[in-house]
């Protein structure tokens, strides 16, 4: 009896689809086999023997960084909200800059293997890396929730009838085991493979879509902007967009209802005669607002990603780390023009998708609209469909695998080899680090299982908030201030990026309660939440976008802390900034390593 | 603070080294950085206060469109590239000095 629906099921399964995303995820995992037997010891699985070159290493941090959002979510949220969504792949890729400018060069030459090492070494204080540890975590799994919804959609569209949960699941234990195996060695040979697999997929599928289609400037242009009488291109043929799509005007021009949605729903809540009145005053101000917000969240969350920062210390010097962050932002920058044009094509040609929820929404945009040459009848749609899939299982395969290395580094390298048995041998840390991640895939999976109804580009967009209220200021002001204290650190650390995670984690609890499916029940206890958003639309998006005041307040308390706290610089802080910012010609690292054991005794 | 020891009496443990070191690399680094900010941060005011402007129509896409969604990414790879040959002659230069400076004086 069971068979039949499988049977159905498999019938309707495209074969070209499901044959270029089981070649993507077979390449993966033999590439993590091939190189368990060049990994062996700790360094190797940590950080590659610090010696990948930079081509190699920029096509890592690339594939690596390109994640589900900025294959899927990206286009999804430009055809959802249009303008306003074109700051995500913007600032994710220009904020690699102020990591080029700040952070990228001193932060190799100080040496060590991750951000919680950094931590210690530059305080001189255990406790403070326990603290920077949980960070790793917190944006960790904040960063996994948006990679387990591209799963599940994914395969969601691979196999219509699929639940959602049950790709999340599969992809999930498939990576976890991958990354197990592998280590980091086999993840930097992987991660730069899916780069160049990512930005074939997106686009080799838009380019023939385009030529086919009508290209990105026409398809902007068949939608009408404020104050135009028509559309200034009428060569495209457009669908008809239903009542939930957003109007013209509002979606090709900036505040738009991405930066609009708190103001909108307050006015909703208002007598009808006052709404517009409401709307004129409040509008555009706190749009302005919101974008500011989110600038800020992206540039300086870019900056402090923990699984980012992790790859730098493979390069063999701060030169190298310097050129590296270069190349990335080219790597990177191409690809990023790609995606809103999926969006913008969709919003066109395939509007349907605006009445979808969860994984039949947007964010799906991407997988599907390569079929709309099949409706032409060729295979066309079928192979570039197939394409697309395969890139956005490279997506999230290489982000989740690069987030699972970097959690399972903090939970193996720093909580159980640093804090737990420092004594350990050889073999006891390579089991912890297997351990941790099932551990941490563990716990993604199921994290992942709840976050169907929000959007895969506004969740990463919240571990880039949390990031940038917690590691970015303590990056940064280690890095250029000497004056700087544990204290300070920790206090402005600690309250900046805890703030920014509760206002993120009500920020999700307000929208899951919003939720018509199961989720929705689940939380309904948090729907009071949204009646008090809409009296106060001003704290919904000061709680929706935390960076514009979260940021500004960690600096300071650091500032405050570590003036009050002066005493506490470590002594031989001339000697920690020569290290950081000379040369490493001068060759001031060995030094400093010969006197910091010499001294250590006394 | 502790006197130095005499093996670290030369020009590259020297307080004046550092300071100078560390300011020409963050004059570079604001210099660079400021250019990018008032560009990014200025979008958004662009759009604010001359929407009219924004929307004019460039081939389809407007004003606003084409800037952020296209020719930003070329314009930040101009300030990085930038940056980092002026930071590596800039390292190259107080390798030289620091160098000079360990001669016997």
């Amino acid at each position: 009896m069971a068979a039949a629906p499988v049977l159905a099921q498999a019938a309707s399964v495209d074969p070209w689809i499901l044959a270029f995303s089981l070649v993507t995820v077979a390449v993966t995992i033999w590439m993590g086999f091939r190189s368990r037997k060049t990994s062996k010891t700790a360094s190797d699985f940590f950080v590659a023997g610090r010696s990948v070159s930079v081509g190699w290493n920029a096509s890592a941090i690339s594939g690596e960084y390109l994640s589900a959002a900025s294959f899927m979510g990206v286009a999804g949220m430009v055809m959802s909200s249009g303008y306003d969504a074109l700051w995500y792949p913007v600032c994710y890729a220009c904020g690699y800059l102020f990591l080029l400018l700040f952070i990228a060069g001193p932060l190799r030459r100080f040496g060590a293997y991750t951000i919680p090492d950094f931590a210690e070494g530059r305080f001189d204080s255990p406790l403070f890396r326990k603290i920077a540890v949980c960070f790793v975590l917190f944006i960790g799994f904040f960063y996994t929730m948006p990679q387990m919804k591209g799963a599940g959609v994914t395969l969601a569209y691979i196999f219509p009838g699929m639940p959602y949960w049950g790709g999340v699941v599969l992809v999930g234990a498939v990576i976890t085991f991958n990354v197990a195996l592998g280590g980091m060695k086999g993840i930097t040979l992987v991660q730069a493979f899916q780069y160049w697999a990512k930005m074939f997929a997106i686009s080799v599928p838009i380019f023939v879509l385009m030529s086919v289609l009508g290209f990105y400037n026409q398809h902007v242009g068949a939608n009408r902007a404020p104050g135009e009488t028509a559309a200034p291109v009428s060569a495209i043929t457009r669908k008809a967009t239903p009542e939930k799509a957003p109007k013209d005007e509002a979606w090709i021009a900036p505040f738009g209802p991405l930066t609009t949605k708190a103001v909108n729903a307050a006015a909703a809540a208002l007598p009808v005669e006052q709404r517009a009145a409401y709307l004129a005053e409040h509008q555009r101000p706190y749009s302005l607002l919101y974008t500011y917000s989110l600038i800020i969240a992206l540039v300086c969350g870019t900056a402090g990603l923990p699984h980012i920062l992790v790859r730098f210390y493979t390069n063999p010097d701060g030169v190298a780390a310097k050129r590296t962050t270069m190349w990335v932002m080219i790597l990177i920058g191409v690809f990023y023009v790609f995606p809103p044009v999926f969006g913008v094509i969709g919003r066109n040609l395939m509007p349907e998708l605006y009445a979808g929820v969860g994984a039949k929404g947007t964010d799906k945009v991407v997988l599907e609209l390569p079929t709309l040459l099949s409706a032409r009848g060729s295979v066309l749609g079928s192979v570039l469909s197939g394409i697309t899939c395969a890139g956005a299982f490279a997506a999230f395969m290489s982000t989740f695998s690069g987030l699972l290395v970097s959690m399972t580094g903090a939970l193996a390298h720093d909580i159980y080899g640093r804090i737990l048995r420092p004594q350990a041998n050889q073999n006891e840390r390579l089991f912890a680090f297997k351990t941790s991640a099932i551990l941490v895939g563990s716990v993604a999976i199921v994290l992942g299982c709840f976050v169907e109804p929000l959007e895969i580009n506004f969740m990463v967009g919240q571990a880039f908030a949390i990031a940038a209220a917690s590691y970015f200021p303590l990056l940064f002001m280690s890095v250029w201030w000497r004056g700087m204290t544990m204290q300070g650190a920790a206090t402005g650390m600690l309250t900046g990026g805890l703030c920014a995670l509760g206002a993120a984690a009500l920020t999700n609890l307000g929208t899951l309660a919003l939720d018509k499916g199961p989720m929705g029940k689940i939380f309904a206890g948090f729907a009071p939440l949204n009646a008090f958003w809409a009296q106060h639309p001003l704290l919904r998006i000061l709680c929706e976008q935390p960076a514009i005041w979260t940021v500004p307040l960690a600096i300071t308390l650091m500032v405050i802390v570590s003036k009050l706290t002066a005493t506490a610089v470590p002594g031989d802080i001339r000697m920690k900034m020569l290290v950081l910012h000379a040369p490493e010609k001068l060759g001031l690292k060995q030094e400093y390593i010969q006197e910091h054991q010499a001294g250590a005794g006394h | 603070m502790p006197p130095p020891s005499p093996a670290h009496d030369d020009v590259v443990h020297s307080e004046s080294f550092l300071r100078s070191l560390m300011r020409r690399q963050l004059a570079l680094s604001i210099l660079c950085g400021a250019t990018f900010l008032a560009a990014l941060l200025g979008m958004p005011l662009l759009n604010y206060f001359a929407p009219e402007l924004m929307a004019t129509r460039v081939a389809g896409f407007t004003l606003s469109w084409l800037i952020l969604g296209v020719l930003f990414f070329p314009f930040v790879w101009i300030i990085s590239w930038f940056f980092i040959q002026r930071s590596i002659a800039l390292e190259e230069v107080e390798v030289d000095r620091a160098q000079a400076g360990k001669e016997p004086r």
